[in-house]
């Protein structure tokens, strides 16, 4: 074993000629690399530290660059670092972060060693020790070293101290109690002299301030100390990071640093700290007007370079310039614009963003109407981006900026005729949403419907499947208002409409139901009327509609004969059977259509027979799919039909004679007419809530135990879900078909991962499961301009969009056409949201910050108030918390948060303690402590006086402002 | 945490450095590597150095035939960040003189010091490249 360590040892390969060796590479790379780390296996055994730590060496190397694994080696790293040469131990170190990760086993046993390493004369052995710690630190190790750290953080070495500042990062990510220990000294480091020891420590406040901002108000001073004095644009650029986060929370600290930031504007040449003093004016200080208009200037210069890099970052940061400062965008309109055709894609994104916020009622449609052309001529991913921008600014807050509906949805229809058209999905749940919401786009609508479904080429793009999906029951449910009926029904059921996904053909069907229904309800009401009528008038009527039976009455006889529908009806283009011609059809060519001879109100006996027979025919091969939707609907038609015809005999032989039978038909025909014209509007994605839970109907039970007694049940199918009318159970069908049909080919353990998808897709029928999530999907939540304030938004970044946009819309210009009424559900409707899941251990680590920065007398008051959260203000919660002093300032809205009180009350009581041990160990702060609870005394004045929203005052010292 | 990770890449898409601030297992840096390199290598001069990746943001920039690249948080400052790369660059020029592909490649672990003491934990935390330099000159010296 000796001997061949020693051989080991004189011919080893050292890293360098591994790499040269790679670099000839006589038997390429991968073989070369296995072989090279079977050497490695072998030698790292070696007794021998020194060779050994050259195989690490050279297995970190592989294991960096050519994705070797190093897990194995692991062992070998941690005796490296053991090594009393600082060359080994160096090695070791570096392939323990490289490597380790919270699952390495190994760890363990390196806790003393680092400890040795951390307490170690030699500072470049203390600095491997903290590097590593930097990168594997765990929560143990956190735990472990903690006070080691505590030691090193006023280190008389420099080299040192930067580094344990460093590494107080992860320790407080790790083992928030380290604050407790560490922070103090942290804070002392902000006012060191040392520029290193500064620039560290600035730059792990800005990773603190950036995770829980109002924690770190208290040291506003500080860091506008160094705002004003520093000349490092590092530091600098840091410090400016944090203001952005803290000015928005304290209006004092705000109109304080504004005039720093514009002086570091206006001096200062580079142009990294520039665009900093920009973003943070802009992003954080938008207030203050001059500041604004400074930075805008500045923006202007980014814009004009041309240095790609710079306009990029100008158009971005005019995008983040908010609303209410909309001249900034519009001031450089040309050079946004002209960027759109920028051969940076990333450049276009930007400005094509910034194209769309200076969107208004009056410039939409010309804007839009560029954009659709441009789209035309982009790539397609550009494309999409357009068509999709286009399509959330439009729907924005109930297509707020829309006034002619019209237009809008023939824009819809337009955009689906894109080519390179991806955004199926939106345009359905749009089209769909504008026809339940604007009663007045509804003929409109319809006529685009019916000419996305007469467009046999549509059918081909499965993009627009989903389009013609809501474009198929669109005609089906505002029928009424189509001008030719049959010719829709006639599109339904164009035989190439096999091209479409079942879920999407059982729509198409149901439709063909709704338009049938309709029709001969619409014929039998008006025979009924004409029964009741003298004759005289009846025949005069009939005259009048004397041409188009013409063509009709041939029609029927042709058809019965003719099996198949012909096609060809539907290819000729679209003029040929628009809907102006229908008044003169009656020439020569009786083939033009056999549908035509119908006329607004106008159904006759033939074209009432034609549909029936053309729709039997079509009907007749679905009736044995295999797919249960399109089966069951197919037979639902066929039945249908089968009923008139059997029982309307007398109908067809007579028009005059109206038997009793004939009555039971129109009954029936009625009542289904009355069911499918029931109106249908939005729902409230918090509808659910408001029906009170039947006594005895447990909803939360667990229903594990089913999977195993029912594991190879099909899911019910979502039908179940319906509530009161059947469109309900109409509109669900494309998913619950789906749901089944994917059930026939997959395991029924995967019915959960469908239900789940069933859910996003449907979101609506549901309760909103995470914020704002459902949203987006379908249909937007009850809220409304006026109940901006009560409305729950989940971040801020929303609730100040919806401020803007409540303020653009003020200035609404006078329009000659009254926009139509876009129906909105009843306002003071609360969308519970559900809060942000927290990390527990950030509500650590921000509770253990807020602790020591404040005393023991703010514990009370520190809690995980987030920023983010102090705009979702639930009147409800605070109702509820008023009389609860101690969690006046706690926003609770879930349960999962209320459990964690007890906790939080726990700690609570044990840190004064803590605290109390701290106080003697600094005897020296306590002036600046006294401050500092000046100014907590305050706030927790104005905490009791108010419990509403603006009770959140961040804690800061008064005399520092 | 600031800086992501920091990759040096060359022309033809080899990786020459890689360094992760958070830890991603074999695969995953395998195609996170792949996946930017196509995207960065592929965009010409005149496009911005900066692409949005994922949930964050790559800045990066071309020396000769090898490309820096650098993935920041969303928020970071970007021409900071190209600020950055010029200085890890004008260090290791000023340790190898007039450095190169190779230098890099031979001398990776050097490269990997410096980096250390430049950036702990994502966050840039030396910007002197005297302090930089002084503990690997140190130990050139020592061995």
């Amino acid at each position: 074993m000796a001997g061949s360590s020693i051989m080991e040892t004189l011919f080893q390969r050292t890293l360098e000629d591994l790499i040269k060796g790679m670099r000839l590479q006589l038997i390429g790379e991968s073989a070369f690399i296995s072989k090279a780390m079977e050497e490695i296996r072998r030698e790292i055994k070696s007794t021998d530290l020194h060779t050994k730590s050259i195989a690490l060496q050279k297995l970190t190397y592989l294991n960096s660059l050519h994705a070797a694994d190093m897990s194995w080696a692991a062992f070998h790293a941690v005796e490296c670092m053991s090594s009393s040469r600082f060359a080994e131990k160096r090695v070791g170190y570096v392939a323990a972060s490289q490597s380790f990760n919270e699952s390495t086993p190994v760890l363990l046993l390196i806790t003393n060693q680092l400890r040795k390493d951390l307490t170690s004369v030699n500072e470049y052995e203390a600095s491997l020790a903290l590097e590593c710690l930097a990168k594997i630190g765990t929560v143990d190790l956190a735990r472990d070293l903690t006070p080691e750290i505590f030691t090193l953080l006023s280190s008389s070495k420099v080299f040192v101290r930067k580094k344990s500042i460093g590494v107080t990062m992860r320790l407080f990510e790790k083992y928030p109690d380290a604050v407790r220990v560490c922070f103090k000294r942290l804070v002392e480091n902000l006012e060191s002299s040392d520029p290193q020891s500064l620039s560290a420590t600035v730059g792990v406040f800005c990773e603190l301030a950036a995770k829980d901002p109002p924690s770190y108000l208290p040291l506003a001073p500080e860091f506008y100390r160094i705002l004003v004095d520093s000349k490092n644009n590092w530091v600098l650029i840091k410090v400016l990071k944090i203001f952005a986060k803290l000015a928005p929370l304290e209006p004092r600290l705000a109109k304080k640093v504004v005039e720093p930031i514009c002086e570091h504007m206006r001096r200062t040449g580079a142009k990294s700290l520039m665009f900093e003093c920009v973003r943070t004016v802009v992003g954080s200080l938008s207030e203050y007007e001059s500041a604004v208009k400074l930075a805008v200037a500045k923006i202007r210069e980014f814009l004009l370079e041309d240095d790609p890099n710079l306009k990029y970052l100008g158009l971005h940061a005019l995008s983040i310039v908010p609303p209410k400062h909309l001249w900034a965008v519009l001031e450089n309109k040309e050079v946004v614009i002209k960027s759109l055709s920028d051969e940076d894609a990333n450049i276009k994104l930007e400005s094509l963003g910034l194209v769309m916020a200076m969107v208004s009622e009056s410039s939409i449609v010309e804007i839009s109407r560029v954009l659709v052309n441009y789209a035309l001529k982009s790539d397609p991913e550009f494309c999409n981006e357009i068509l999709g921008s286009l399509l959330s600014t439009c729907s924005r807050n109930f297509y707020e900026i829309v006034v002619d509906f019209d237009w809008y949805v023939s824009l819809l229809g337009e955009m689906s005729r894109t080519p390179h058209c991806q955004k199926g999905e939106e345009i359905e749940s749009q089209l769909i949403d504008v026809g339940m919401r604007v009663r007045d786009a509804r003929p409109e609508l319809v006529r685009v419907a019916r000419s996305l479904l007469i467009d046999p080429a549509l059918l081909g793009n499965p993009f627009l499947h989903r389009v013609l999906s809501a474009a198929a029951w669109v005609s089906g449910e505002y029928v009424e208002f189509s001008l030719n009926p049959f010719e829709l029904a006639e599109a339904l059921i164009q035989p190439r409409a096999s091209l479409l996904p079942n879920s999407i053909r059982a729509v198409y069907l149901q439709s063909v139901l709704k338009i049938l229904v309709f029709s001969v309800n619409s014929y039998l009401s008006q025979t009924e009327t004409l029964a009741d009528l003298e004759p005289g008038v009846q025949a005069s009527q009939m005259e009048n509609s004397e041409a188009s039976d013409l063509a009709s009455v041939r029609a029927p006889i042709e058809s019965e004969h003719d099996e198949a529908f012909n096609p060809g009806v539907l290819d000729r283009p679209s003029a040929d059977i628009s809907v102006e011609d229908i008044g003169t059809v009656a020439d020569g060519d009786g083939q033009t259509s056999k549908f035509v001879s119908f006329r607004k109100n106008g159904f006759t006996r033939e074209s009432i027979v034609n549909l029936l027979n053309l729709v039997e025919v079509a009907m007749r091969p679905l009736s044995g799919s295999l797919e249960v939707e399109i089966l069951e609907r197919a037979c639902n038609i066929l039945g249908l039909i089968e009923v008139l015809k059997r029982e309307m005999p007398a109908q067809f032989q007579s028009e005059m004679v109206l038997e009793k039978e004939e009555l039971e038909v129109l009954e029936l025909i009625k009542l289904m007419d009355d069911a499918f014209s029931e109106e249908l509007g939005p729902v409230s994605t918090s509808a659910q809530d408001r029906v009170p839970i039947p006594d005895g109907l447990v909803l939360k039970d667990n229903l594990a135990d089913l999977d195993e007694i029912m594991g190879d049940v099909k899911l019910p199918s979502s039908n179940s879900f319906s509530l009161e009318s059947p469109y309900y159970a109409e509109r669900m069908d494309p998913a619950s078909s789906n749901v089944q049909s994917k059930e026939d080919s997959e395991a029924s353990n995967e019915s959960t991962s469908l239900l789940a998808e069933h859910r996003k897709r449907h979101g609506l029928y549901y309760l909103p499961s995470e914020g704002n999530g459902t949203i987006s999907n379908d249909y937007p939540p009850a809220n409304d301009l006026k109940s901006g304030e009560t409305t729950n938004q989940d971040d801020p970044e929303d609730f100040v969009r919806l401020t803007a946009q409540s303020l653009v819309s003020k200035k609404k210009p006078n329009y000659a056409k009254p926009r139509p009424v876009v129906v909105k559900l009843d306002e003071g409707e609360l969308v519970l949201a559900v809060p942000k899941k927290q990390d527990s251990r950030d509500d650590l680590l921000s509770g253990a910050v807020r602790d020591i920065l404040l005393g023991d007398d703010a514990v009370k008051l520190s809690s995980s108030i987030k920023g983010k959260e102090k705009v979702n203000m639930d009147p409800l919660d605070s109702k509820e918390n008023m009389h609860d002093m101690e969690h006046s300032r706690h926003r609770k809205s879930s349960s999962r948060r209320s459990k964690q009180r007890p906790h939080r009350k726990e700690r609570g009581q044990t840190s004064p303690e803590k605290l109390g041990m701290e106080k003697e160990e600094h005897g020296g702060k306590v002036k600046s402590k006294s401050s500092h609870r000046h100014g907590r005394q305050k706030s927790r004045q104005k905490a009791e006086g108010s419990s509403d929203v603006i009770v959140q005052t961040p804690v800061i010292p008064d005399f520092l402002l | 945490m600031g800086i992501r990770f920091i990759l040096m890449v060359n022309k033809q898409g080899q990786t020459r450095l890689a360094q992760y601030y958070e830890y991603l297992t074999l695969e995953e840096r395998r195609a996170l590597e792949g996946e930017i390199v196509r995207k960065c290598l592929a965009r010409t001069e005149q496009q911005c150095s900066f692409v949005e990746h994922r949930n964050y943001k790559i800045v990066y920039r071309r020396y000769a035939s090898l490309f820096f690249l650098v993935g920041v948080d969303n928020d970071e400052n970007e021409l900071a960040i190209l600020e950055f790369i010029h200085l890890l660059v004008e260090t290791m020029d000023r340790h190898f003189g007039n450095v190169c592909e190779l230098d890099i490649m031979f001398h990776l672990e050097k490269a990997h010091f410096m980096l250390e003491e430049m950036v702990m934990n994502g966050c840039i935390v030396e910007t002197s490249k005297a302090n930089i330099l002084a503990p690997i000159q140190l130990m050139e010296k020592s061995s």
